[in-house]
C-alpha cells in the first residue's frame, strides 16, 4: 500500500498511531498522583518529540543510508528557525511560508557545505561539516547581528516586534504563529477522571509533517537511490569501479538531510517564535548523532525513538530534585533517606546528562543495534528465532516485494 | 595494435625504479597474464594500467584512448573492469542487490547515473540480476548477507559483477589469492567458461604457476620492473632468463 510492502506499511501505521495518540500515551499517571510528573503529555514536550524526530530522521538518511558523519547539522536546523522567524517578521504569522521558506534556504545551505565537506570522507567529512557550523554559528552569534546589518539579532535572538512590516497580517488573525488562522498554541483539554489529556494544534501540525517526512524516508530507504546510497556506505571503491560517481549520491542524502534538519528548525520557529544562535551550537549537532545512534542507526524507526528518549531525559529527568527525591525516600528512616538521595542526587536533576551518558555507553556495548535491536532482541525471546534470522526472515519477506 | 597498449612506462618511487621502460600490448580477445617474482612491480604496472598512478613518462591507451589521470569511474565507463586481491563486493547488502547495482549503473547499453526516475525499470533490473545469478550458480544465495560468504563465492560474485557490464577488458589482480584448492579450481573454470563464451580481453596478475598455465595465451615475464620476456606459455616454462629470474642466478 502507498508504494510500501507490507512490514513497512505496518511500521508507518504504528508510528502513526503514536504520533496521533501521544497526548494518551505520554500520560498514563493521574494528575496530582506521585507518578504525574513521569506525564510528558504536555504541548511544549510533545511538539520537542516530534520535532527532534523529524531532525533524527533527516540525518539518518545521511548517516545510517550513507555512513557520512556529519557533525555540523544543527547549522541547517538554524537557519530552518531563522528563515521561519523572518517569514513571520515579513509576512505575517502563517506558519506555511516559514516552513517553505525554511527547508529551501536549508537546502541551498546544505548544497554549499555539502560541495566543499564532500570532497573528503570520514573523520576529515566529519571536521569539515563541524567546522562549518562553527562558522554558522559565529556568523549567527555575532557577525550578523551588527547594527547595519542585524540578520539574526544576536544573542537575544530573532523575534517579532511590533513595528515589523508584517505585510499579509490582518487584525483578525490571531497574534501569534497560526495555520490559516488556527492558533498554534491553541489546546484543548479533556478531563477523563483523575486523567487530563492536552490537544494541541502545534502539536498535531508538526505530527502530520513528521508522518509524511517519516513516510518519505521509508520510500527513500527502499529505493533505487536508497540502495545505492547503502552501496556507497558498504563500498565506495566497488562503486567507483563500477562506473559510478558516488560524489552526486552522497551530495543529494547530504542536501535532503539538510532540509529535513530545516523543516524541523523551521517547525521549532512555528510553535515558538524565537530564533536564537544556540540551536546552531555543535552541542545541537553531537546531540542529533546521539539520539540516532541510541535509537539504530539505518533503521527507520530508530531515530525516531532514540530523539523521544533523549528529550524525554532532559525534559522529565532534569525536573527531579531534591526534595522530589526526599519524598520518595521518606519512608526510610532518616539516616538511610539521606544517604539514599546523596546517592541518587547525581543522577536526577541536573545531573541528567550523567544518566543519559551511561544509557548510552551500555546501549553502545550491549546494543551496538540502538533501541531497535534491543527490540529484537525482545522479540527474538518470544519467537526463539536469533536476531539473523529474523533479518533473514525479512529480507526474503522484503525483496520480492519491491 | 592491442587493444591496451603500454608504451615507454617508468615510474619511480624515491629512489626506487618501480618500473622501467615497460613496453606492453595486449591484443584484444586474448588472456594476457603477467608474472614476475616479488618485488617486479606488477602492481605499480596493474596500479597504472587503471589509471590510479600516474607514470612519470610513457603513456597508456586503451582502444585509441588515454586512462591517464581520469578516474575510477571513468576508465569503468571506458570498458575496463577491475577485479581487486581481496574481492571488493557490497559487504552489507544482499547477493542479489550486489548484482543489481552494476546493472543498474550500466542499462540499456550506457552507464546512467539517474536512479530516482528507475522505479519503473527496477523490475527488469531484477530479473537481468537473477538471471546472470542463475548463470553463476548463485541464484539460492540472493538474499544472503554477500559478506556472510566463502571467499571462492564472493570471488564468483565480484567476477559475476564485472561481466554484468559487459567491459572489454577484465583486469584480475591474483584472482585466487588466499583460496583453497577446490575455490582456485573453481575460479579457472568460472575463468575459462568466460573466455570461451564471450568476446573479452582478459590481463591477469598471478602468483600462483597452475592458474596462470592453465589459462594464459601469452604471458609477460616482469623482472625489477621491466618485462623480461613475452611468450606463449610453453615457451616460457623452460626459458632460461624466467628461471633465473624466479630462482637466483645460482639455478
Amino acid at each position: 500500500m502507498l508504494g510500501l510492502n507490507k512490514r513497512d506499511f505496518t511500521l508507518l501505521l504504528i508510528v502513526i498511531a503514536l504520533a496521533g495518540l501521544a497526548p494518551f500515551l505520554l500520560n498514563p499517571f493521574p494528575e496530582g498522583s506521585a507518578m504525574a510528573q513521569f506525564n510528558a503529555g504536555y504541548p511544549d514536550l510533545m511538539q520537542k518529540f516530534v520535532i527532534y524526530g523529524i531532525f533524527a530522521i533527516g540525518f539518518n538518511i545521511l548517516f545510517g543510508l550513507t555512513g557520512y558523519l556529519s557533525f555540523g547539522h544543527a547549522a541547517f536546523l538554524g537557519v530552518g528557525s531563522y528563515s521561519c522567524v523572518w517569514m513571520f517578521k515579513l509576512l505575517g504569522y502563517n506558519v506555511m511560508p516559514g516552513i517553505l521558506l525554511s527547508i529551501l534556504t536549508s537546502g541551498i545551505f546544505a548544497y554549499l557545505i555539502g560541495v566543499v565537506s564532500l570532497r573528503r570522507s570520514g573523520i576529515y567529512f566529519s571536521i569539515l561539516t563541524l567546522a562549518f557550523a562553527q562558522m554558522s554559528f559565529a556568523l549567527a552569534y555575532s557577525v550578523l547581528s551588527n547594527p547595519k546589518f542585524n540578520l539574526t539579532n544576536g544573542e537575544t535572538g530573532l523575534q517579532v516586534y511590533s513595528n515589523d512590516p508584517q505585510w499579509l497580517h490582518s487584525a483578525d488573525k490571531p497574534d501569534l504563529p497560526h495555520l490559516f488562522g488556527l492558533s498554534m498554541r491553541a489546546t484543548h483539554e479533556m478531563q477523563l477522571g483523575a486523567w487530563e489529556f492536552q490537544f494541541n494544534v502545534g502539536y498535531y501540525l508538526c505530527a502530520v509533517i513528521m508522518v509524511a517526512a517519516f513516510y518519505l524516508s521509508i520510500r527513500i530507504f527502499r529505493s533505487p537511490f536508497g540502495m545505492m546510497l547503502r552501496a556507497v556506505k558498504s563500498n565506495n571503491t566497488r562503486m567507483y569501479y563500477t562506473g559510478l560517481n558516488a560524489r552526486p549520491y552522497t551530495l543529494a542524502a547530504f542536501v535532503i538531510s539538510g532540509m529535513y534538519a530545516g523543516l524541523a528548525g523551521g517547525l521549532l520557529s512555528a510553535v515558538d517564535p524565537l530564533a536564537g544562535a544556540e540551536r546552531m551550537q555543535w552541542t545541537a549537532s553531537g546531540e542529533v548523532v546521539l539520539m540516532t545512534i541510541l535509537g539504530g542507526t539505518g533503521t527507520l524507526i530508530g531515530p525516531v525513538l532514540g530523539s523521544g528518549l533523549i528529550k524525554y531525559f532532559e525534559n522529565i529527568f532534569s525536573k527531579i530534585n531534591d526534595s522530589v527525591l526526599h519524598s520518595w525516600f521518606s519512608f526510610l528512616p532518616d539516616g538511610m533517606e539521606d544517604f539514599m538521595v546523596t546517592i541518587v542526587h547525581p543522577f536526577v536533576g541536573k545531573g541528567w546528562h550523567l544518566t543519559l551518558g551511561a544509557l548510552f555507553v551500555l546501549i553502545v556495548i550491549f546494543l551496538p543495534g540502538g533501541l531497535v535491536q534491543g527490540g529484537q532482541k525482545i522479540r527474538g525471546l518470544f519467537t526463539g528465532r536469533t536476531e539473523a534470522e529474523q533479518a533473514a526472515a525479512d529480507a526474503n519477506q522484503s525483496t520480492p516485494a519491491e | 595494435m592491442g587493444i591496451l597498449e603500454v608504451k615507454n612506462v617508468n615510474k619511480r618511487f624515491g629512489g626506487l625504479q618501480a618500473l622501467g621502460n615497460v613496453n606492453l600490448s595486449i591484443r584484444e580477445n586474448t588472456v594476457h597474464a603477467i608474472i614476475g617474482p616479488n618485488g617486479a612491480g606488477k602492481s605499480t604496472l596493474l596500479n597504472v594500467l587503471i589509471g590510479k598512478l600516474i607514470p612519470d613518462t610513457g603513456s597508456v591507451m586503451f582502444d585509441g584512448q588515454s586512462v591517464l589521470g581520469r578516474q575510477s569511474y571513468e576508465i569503468c565507463q571506458m570498458g575496463i573492469s577491475r577485479v581487486f586481491q581481496t574481492p571488493e563486493i557490497f559487504g552489507d547488502l544482499t547477493v542479489l542487490e550486489n548484482m543489481m547495482i552494476p546493472i543498474f549503473a550500466r542499462r540499456d547499453g550506457a552507464f546512467q547515473m539517474n536512479v530516482i526516475g528507475a522505479a519503473t525499470n527496477e523490475k527488469t533490473i531484477i530479473e537481468q540480476a537473477e538471471h546472470v545469478l542463475e548463470s553463476l550458480n548463485m541464484a539460492d544465495k540472493r538474499y544472503f548477507h554477500s559478506a556472510s560468504m566463502s571467499r571462492g563465492d564472493k570471488r564468483r560474485l565480484e567476477i559475476g559483477m564485472c561481466l554484468s557490464q559487459n567491459p572489454r577488458l577484465l583486469l584480475l589482480d591474483e584472482p585466487t589469492a588466499g583460496m583453497a584448492r577446490a575455490d582456485t579450481n573453481n575460479t579457472i573454470d568460472l575463468l575459462k567458461q568466460i573466455k570461451d563464451e564471450r568476446d573479452i580481453t582478459i590481463a591477469i596478475i598471478e602468483h600462483d604457476m597452475h592458474v596462470v598455465f592453465s589459462l594464459a595465451e601469452r604471458i609477460t615475464v616482469l623482472a625489477q620492473g621491466s618485462p623480461l620476456v613475452e611468450d606463449t606459455p610453453d615457451k616460457i616454462k623452460g626459458h632460461p632468463k624466467v628461471r633465473e629470474a624466479y630462482l637466483g642466478e645460482s639455478a
